[in-house]
């Protein structure tokens, strides 16, 4: 049967062009591959190329024809043993609007893609897909576990979040053979601030890596090692240093899942110091946590107590799923008791309670937990009792546990130490709006770092940060007492 | 003129040592079998791209496109040159190397149109798309973000210690990306076993080589990290074959990594788009005519009466066979359903 040639589309948005030119005439031979004619669109002139092979039986829009749609037949291919009397019977070389089939017919069992393909053509409508395909699926809701109980009597060991992440790491890596650490200085020197003591002296060179200072490159090697099965803990000397690196934790780490189909994801934790230390100025001092919280295929977590690094680290390593692990320098050489258990493994995506009150809420997460945690205790000497929530994952969010908490407490008051602008505490103030709004009593107030790059004077930085005066003053503003 | 230069020219004497002295193998002899497996090979791929570009052009295939149409002859020659096993990554113009990997026409053809029946279930498209089962790991859509990848596949194998190699693919245009040289550090001081093919097609979009790389010669690009590299010409199927063994052994054997520029040429745009103003229609047909790796096949088949007209006409009847059947699938299957949207964010 004869073949049409229709008028084809050369780029994403192209709807209609001109045919320039015919290179074939009436007659001819074609083979695929021949360029046939020239269509000129507002861009640029294209060529079009024949893709089966024949005799060119019929022109059916003259050269010179402005304004042909896509998908207009242009020409008929005649093929072997036929004539121009065949022409008749043209059919197109496959239909670019399959006719939907009866969709009442039960009996069809197979759905029918309608016509998917011709929509995309519709550029200057809105995107085909939203306008018929009915309305987006609700987002699925997920609840993380509960923290396993700690049975009574278990021993409290004092130990500091730098031991606490040590020790984390070293209990997986015996448990796991595929889990191995590599970075900047965790081998030989042991870790520039120490968090890998002692690891290749138990694990040996070849599952604690020494890498060359190429945060892209070793980033990238890492999400390529979990692609293929490995368990890999990529160091960061600090998170400043991963935005060299960031493509491959975003397009290659937390997108391939979904890009393959569910096929092949990147079983890896990004791990190392994030947000200001002290007075290392603006490129060594940012908190990452509202970057990373953005994208879909990561999960965040950003501990505050050694307990919380150790047991959530552990899961992290053990997550099938890209984790970004933010630590703080600061609070490295902390102290909090830990639980002596053998497996202590917290769930990744549920906050903490920190403190219970009643009063007003105040959510914070890391370094930000000093601040409210301090500032609970002296409103508690003013006649203000504070609940305080520690996050602990960033993402996904627990927002039903502030959301339980603020339905009581009726206020809000958020401690974080990065930029103020679609900050963590941003997105919280919204969807306590949304989901807790008849409950509010007071507007949520955001406690952030300033909005400037970190400066160096001392006396500057200690301006940029947050403090607890600032919180303080935030709880006494929703409460009303100031 | 200019690789005379380079020839008298006193290269660093430790670059000698380790590069130089690799030269390039004679192609490989094929026996009538390997040539006709090659030709049906490379065949199914240009009748796939093929008819991927119509279905573009009628609006089936949506977005960006990137034909392999001209370089069939790189993944195919290297492709015989592989166990299994062996592993596969490459940047968007990915097509060939499904099929080569032996992906189903009908999965690969049906992502590009965006349907469930997809190798991603619709949800990754021309330049998104893997099978573990087969050893491809992408199908990667920014440029150079490849090459670090395949080089933990090859930090893995190492890690491991099995005997596998990544084949890791990047263009002319990913060979300037810094990244690269990062990873071609890594897997030097770290002995992977990881072959860099850089697919010289001689445009970076519609950026000539001579306009964007100081050093034109990719085979030289890991000198200063120890890496030796040789310059294949990438559109004779046997002498791929004979450079993909001989970099695949020298990775095996524990040698580290290995670069093999494949010298070779698009026919098609960078992508369905492009109108491809930077060169001339000349140097284009020149290409084809004189030097296209199908025709190379079939001239020695048909010279050797190792098949005649109508048993090649026979195989390219088949290949259309699939590819229709494929095509066929692509536009007649549906579109994900839409719980799709959420699912396979994490796992």
């Amino acid at each position: 049967m004869p073949v049409e040639i229709l008028m084809p589309a050369l780029s994403p948005t192209m709807e209609e062009g001109n045919l320039s030119k015919w290179l074939k005439k009436e007659g001819d031979a074609v083979a695929a591959g021949d360029v046939i004619a020239e269509i000129e669109t507002d861009k640029a002139t294209m060529e079009v190329e024949a893709v089966d092979e024949g005799t060119l039986g019929k022109i059916l829009v003259a050269e010179g024809t402005e304004g042909v749609k896509v998908n207009t037949p242009i020409a008929v291919l005649l093929q072997e043993g036929e004539s121009s009397d065949d022409i008749g019977s043209a059919k197109p070389a496959a239909s670019p609007k399959p006719e939907a089939s009866d969709k009442s017919d039960a009996d069809t069992p197979k759905e029918t893609a309608k016509d998917a393909g011709g929509k995309a053509r519709q550029a200057s409508d809105e995107p085909s897909a939203q306008k018929e395909a009915a309305k987006a699926p609700a987002a699925p809701k997920t609840e993380a576990a509960a923290d396993p109980d700690i049975p009574s009597g278990t021993e409290m060991v004092p130990t500091s979040v730098r031991e606490a992440l040590r020790d984390a790491m070293a209990e997986e890596m015996r448990r796991d053979a595929d889990v191995f650490i590599m970075g900047e200085e965790v081998a030989e020197y042991q870790g520039a601030y120490k968090i890998t003591q002692g690891l290749l002296q138990e694990f040996g060179a070849k599952r604690v890596v020494d890498t060359p200072i190429t945060e892209h490159g070793f980033a990238g090697v890492g999400v390529g090692a979990a692609m293929a099965g490995l368990r890999p803990i990529v160091e960061f000397m600090t998170f400043n240093f991963a935005m060299q690196a960031i493509d491959q934790i975003i397009n290659s780490a937390a997108k391939t899942l979904y890009m393959s189909g569910g096929q092949m994801g990147a079983p890896i934790v990004f791990r190392g110091p994030n947000g200001a230390a002290a007075r290392v100025a603006a490129q060594h001092s940012q908190d990452y946590a509202a970057w990373y919280s953005h994208v879909p295929g990561l999960k965040v977590v950003q501990p505050y107590t050694a307990a919380d690094a150790k047991g959530l680290l552990k899961a992290a390593i053990r997550d099938p799923n890209p984790v970004i692990f933010l630590e703080n320098e600061i609070l490295y050489g902390q102290t909090f008791d830990v639980p002596k258990l053998d497996d202590f493994v917290l769930p990744i995506g549920k906050a903490r309670v920190h403190r219970r009150g009643k009063d007003a809420t105040i959510v914070s997460f890391g370094i930000g937990m000093t601040y409210a945690v301090k500032a609970a205790e002296e409103l508690a000497g003013q006649g203000i009792d504070a609940e305080v929530i520690d996050l602990r994952t960033i993402r996904p969010m627990d927002m039903q546990t502030v959301l339980r908490s603020v339905k009581k407490t009726n206020r809000c008051v958020t401690v974080e130490e990065g930029y103020p602008q679609s900050s963590v505490g941003a997105h919280i103030a919204s969807e306590i709006m949304v989901h807790a709004f008849d409950y509010l009593d007071a507007p949520v107030m955001r406690v952030t770092g300033k909005d400037v790059p970190m400066p160096y004077a001392a006396n500057l930085e200690k301006l940029a940060l947050p403090n607890v005066d600032e919180v303080i003053a935030a709880v006494n503003a929703v409460t009303y007492r100031s | 003129m200019k690789a005379a230069t380079k020839k008298t020219s006193a290269k660093p004497k430790a670059a000698a040592d380790s590069a130089a002295a690799l030269k390039a193998p004679e192609p490989a002899e094929f026996d009538k079998d390997q040539e006709l497996a090659a030709y049906r090979g490379m065949l199914l791929i240009r009748r796939f791209e093929e008819k991927a570009g119509q279905l573009y052009g009628m609006g089936f295939i949506g977005g960006f496109c990137h034909l392999y149409i001209g370089q069939e002859a790189v993944v195919t020659g290297l492709r015989l040159a592989m166990k299994d096993g062996d592993q596969m990554i490459t940047a968007y113009r990915d097509h060939g190397h499904m099929l080569a990997m032996e992906m189903e026409p009908r999965g690969v053809m049906a992502e590009l149109t965006g349907r469930r029946g997809g190798y991603s279930r619709g949800k990754g498209g021309s330049m998104h798309m893997f099978s573990k089962e087969k050893n491809f790991y992408g199908g990667h859509g920014i440029v150079g973000a490849q090459v670090p990848l395949g080089t933990g596949l090859a930090f893995a194998n190492r890690y491991r210690e099995n005997d596998n190699v990544s084949l890791t693919f990047f263009g002319d245009g990913a060979a300037n990306q810094g990244q690269v040289y990062e990873s071609f550090n890594m897997a030097s001081l770290w002995k992977l076993p990881v072959v860099y093919v850089i697919e010289n097609n001689r445009y970076a979009m519609g950026t000539s080589v001579t306009r964007s790389s100081a050093e034109t010669d990719f085979s030289h690009r890991g000198l200063s990290f120890k890496i030796p590299g040789v310059q294949i010409d990438g559109m004779d199927v046997r002498a791929v074959k004979a450079a993909g063994e001989m970099a695949i052994d020298w990775c095996r054997s524990g040698k580290g990594p290995i670069i093999l520029e494949m010298q070779t040429y698009r026919y098609r745009g960078h992508s369905m788009s492009d109108p491809a103003k930077y060169r001339s229609k000349d140097e284009v047909q020149k290409m084809r005519s004189e030097h296209d790796p199908i025709e190379q096949v079939k001239a020695r088949l048909i010279d050797k009466k190792w098949a005649s007209e109508d048993e090649l006409k026979a195989i390219d009847k088949e290949v259309r066979d699939i590819v229709a059947d494929a095509a066929e699938f692509a536009q007649n299957d549906a579109e994900p359903d839409v719980s799709e949207l959420y699912t396979d964010i994490l796992r």
